[in-house]
């Protein structure tokens, strides 16, 4: 952390970049927040640990419009969402400087609270020269223990590897964190009966409130108005009262960005209900893989999406009923 | 005062369920909200704080209010029938509680809402004293007293029962209809809740929210919090999702709307958010155009033109649900603490 | 079998202006018959078919949805079919894991030459239908009052 943070000073001194983008300490152990810091001075509240899940590719896109570089903080799956918009002319790359920071998985405080952990006063081993796996949690209620893994985002045990796909220069090392199968989650609902799969979607999406917490931090949903807030068609339904509207609302807003979605996770971690959301994308990822060939959005800035592009040989709709 | 043993309150529940509606945090996929009592259902009561306020008993996410028919070119509007059958909520706390009263003072005000005051006048409220209140708590701050939450019965766990005190006519009328399961207190049972009541102050002083300082929020502040620069900054890392507005026990703004049925129209009305751009649209346009006004505008509501219209009443209960789920980790604390050292300064 | 009694599915047919279209005017013209349960809707190509589209119908009460449109390879506007087909597959795969029947949306490529195509395919679909029931996963409740 130290080493970002003096590399942001030399960067702000000497005048390459404006601001820098980075995480501010919170208030509390775990809820460090999204934040610019312009001075040297600012900077004194600047954070790196493992609570810094949050993606900062999309905050680029208002960063973009702004006077002179801003030095972003990119995590290795953060540098795919920053590739993906690039690609789709959303961000200035030449108006970023990107610093790839190190990460060894990020943590999830909801996961610790689901194991019974409250009143925490103080989290220990969150941060990156940490070597210990096991965090200590100091609550009013006694001291707690829980091993950094269980505690760790569901992406980081899908991590999609410690490279960054886009940078000016790394700092920090990196950890590969995978311990689970990408799609074993979804293998496991496809092999559910129709019954089984409608009930558990159900019970989900029941859960959700609307708040389009998932859309508004996806760095695919970029849209400067989504359909969903478009008061010229029917679809600015704001209502839960009835199911569909959910289903309407999640199955339409994976289906917009399949093809774009680099599996950040960045849904599932903030939905306040705790939908696993990254189910309905990676279901689309995995049909594109299989269907048409293996891709992961954002690995580069150039190649064509899947969903804009075709082969004569493509498969039939049929399939899908074929297949079983 | 009576009491129950907790091995008891499923046959509680079903009693209370038995002629009316009963509304209690239950487990759904992983998640404790409030929800309808059903035999299946996985009651959680031991779960500090529900994702979503119990807030949609009285004034529920989205209902109808009207609905329009066409037949042989006849149009017919039927209005939605009001709340009239009686229910209990059981469960909430003290935050939830007060939320209520911030609610009663909007909607039971003239002219006041039907639909809510029918909720009101059929709901009876059984409050839970927190057992073991969170780091993000801070009810203390606007004067709730989690261990003993004044509602129309008070219940209190213990080990192994669960003691309930009546507070008011409604709060008479459940105990009495529940005379079969709930014996009597005794004098060593009050001293229990006594010494409960003390544990659980204790452990509210230990809260790292719980000394949160209101100072320079009183009094005529209007313009010099509205003109602060510190908005400019606090707003940054706003992402314009409606979370803390969906899961407060106190924000009551709504919008109407029409939905075709294809045969009819349904007016319902939903909850709305500040944050969304669309809030408060009409047809010259939106008044507040940049995510800094809505942002400003919640915090503002909150703590400054709420407590000028209500006499000096907030409408934050420091339930911290905000602080728990806001995606960026924002919060109505973190506003509150930036103008403090701002006045340091 | 009273006919009262007798199922009668709502199907939405979105048809390609170009060829299915004109696929459904030959089959009217050469008088062949599909079942009046099929009630179409010209769009400018099947690209065209947003995945909203399905979903609506299905909301409002459809039971059964199916796009037409050129052969790949016939498209007017070269390749529209192409996308379409890709958008579909994946859209029919995702309400198939949500645990919508398979059976219930359909593509199916009908040329202007095609009436007898085009009759043949409503009859099966609409048998289909019959054979899965009214859409109840998928439908919104406040339109079935």
């Amino acid at each position: 952390m130290q080493e970002i943070i003096s590399r942001a000073k030399e960067l702000l001194e000497n005048g390459t970049v404006a601001r820098v983008l980075g995480w501010k300490i919170g208030d509390l152990p775990y809820n460090p927040e999204p934040a610019y810091f312009e001075t040297a001075k600012d900077l004194e509240n600047f954070v790196y640990n493992g609570f810094c899940g949050a993606n900062l590719s999309k905050y680029m896109i208002e960063a973009s419009k702004l006077e002179g570089k801003t030095m972003i903080c990119l995590k290795p799956c953060d540098s795919y969402s920053f590739n993906q918009l690039i690609k789709e002319h959303r961000v200035d790359r030449d108006k970023a400087y990107i610093v790839g920071v190190g990460c060894k998985g990020k943590l999830d405080i909801e996961k610790i609270k689901k194991a019974g952990i409250k009143g925490i006063e103080s989290i220990s081993g969150i941060e990156m020269t940490d070597a210990a796996d096991t965090l200590e949690i100091k609550t009013i209620y006694g001291d707690k223990t829980m091993s950094y893994a269980d505690a760790m985002l569901e992406r980081c045990h899908v991590c999609k590897g410690k490279d960054h796909v886009i940078y000016d220069e790394l700092i920090g090392e990196s950890k590969d964190t995978k311990d689970a199968e990408r799609f074993a989650e979804i293998e496991k609902i496809e092999a559910m009966s129709p019954e089984e799969k409608f009930e558990f979607f159900k019970a989900e999406l029941s859960k959700c409130i609307r708040c389009n917490a998932c859309r508004n931090v996806c760095p695919a949903c970029s849209c400067r108005k989504c359909v969903f807030d478009s008061n010229k068609f029917d679809s600015a339904q704001k209502a839960n009262v009835d199911s569909f509207e959910e289903k309407m609302f999640h199955i339409i807003r994976a289906f917009h960005v399949a093809g774009r979605c680099t599996d950040c996770g960045e849904c599932s971690r903030v939905c306040p209900q705790g939908i696993p959301l990254h189910l309905f994308n990676r279901k689309f990822i995995k049909d594109i893989n299989e269907l048409y060939g293996e891709y992961q959005a954002g690995a580069d800035a150039e190649s064509k999406g899947p969903l804009t592009d075709f082969t004569f040989d493509d498969a039939e709709p049929s399939v899908v009923a074929e297949r079983g | 005062m009576k009491k129950i043993a907790k091995a008891n309150l499923s046959a509680l529940f079903r009693l209370i369920a038995e002629n009316r509606d009963l509304y209690l945090p239950v487990n759904v996929s992983g998640q404790v909200n409030f929800a309808a009592y059903t035999e299946d259902a996985k009651v959680d009561l031991d779960t500090l704080k529900t994702v979503k306020s119990p807030k949609d008993a009285f004034f529920p996410q989205s209902e109808n209010l009207y609905t329009v028919t066409k037949n042989d070119g006849k149009m017919k509007i039927e209005p939605e029938a009001l709340k009239d059958k009686d229910f209990v909520v059981f469960g909430m706390k003290g935050c939830d509680v007060k939320g209520i009263e911030v609610l009663d003072r909007v909607f039971l005000s003239e002219p006041v809402d039907s639909f809510y005051a029918a909720r009101r006048a059929h709901g009876t409220i059984v409050a839970l004293a927190c057992n073991e209140p969170e780091e993000s708590c801070f009810c203390k701050v606007f004067g709730v007293d989690c261990a003993e939450p004044t509602a129309d019965v008070t219940v209190w766990m213990a080990e192994d029962v669960m003691y309930w005190k009546a507070l008011t006519d409604k709060g008479e009328a459940l105990t009495k209809s529940l005379a079969e399961v709930l014996e009597d207190a005794d004098s060593s049972d009050e001293a229990a809740v006594e010494n409960k009541k003390a544990a659980i102050h204790k452990i509210v002083e230990k809260l790292p929210y719980s000394n949160l300082s209101l100072e320079g929020w009183n009094g005529d502040v209007l313009t010099e919090k509205f003109d602060s620069a510190l908005w400019e900054e606090l707003y940054k890392p706003c992402l314009a999702c409606g979370t803390c507005t969906f899961v407060c026990p106190t924000c009551q703004c709504y919008d109407i709307k029409d939905y075709n049925t294809g045969n009819g129209v349904q007016r319902y009305r939903c909850w709305d958010s500040c944050m969304y751009s669309d809030f408060t649209m009409m047809a010259h346009g939106n008044n507040r155009t940049s995510q800094m006004q809505r942002f400003r505008q919640r915090f503002m509501h909150k703590l400054v033109y709420f407590p000028a219209n209500n006499q000096g009443m907030y409408s934050c209960v420091g339930c911290g649900r905000c602080v728990d789920k806001c995606p960026s980790a924002l919060n109505i604390v973190k506003v509150i603490k930036a103008f403090s050292k701002e006045g340091e300064r | 079998m009273s006919v009262e009694n007798q199922f009668k599915p709502k199907i939405v047919a979105f048809c390609c202006n170009w060829c299915s279209y004109a696929g459904a005017d030959l089959a009217g013209s050469s008088r062949l018959t599909y079942p009046a349960d099929v009630k179409i809707i010209r769009v400018p190509c099947s690209c065209r078919v947003n995945p909203m589209f399905i979903l609506r119908a299905f909301e409002k009460g459809a039971d059964g949805v199916i796009i037409c449109g050129c052969h790949p390879g016939d498209c007017h506007y070269s390749t529209g079919n192409y996308y379409a087909r890709r958008r579909m597959t994946l859209l029919f795969s995702m309400l198939d894991y949500i645990g919508i029947e398979n059976g219930r949306t359909r593509v199916e490529w009908v040329s202007a030459a095609e009436g007898v195509k085009f009759s043949q395919t409503m009859n099966e679909f609409v048998d289909k239908i019959r054979s899965l029931g009214e859409n109840v996963r998928l439908g919104d409740l406040r339109c079935k009052k």
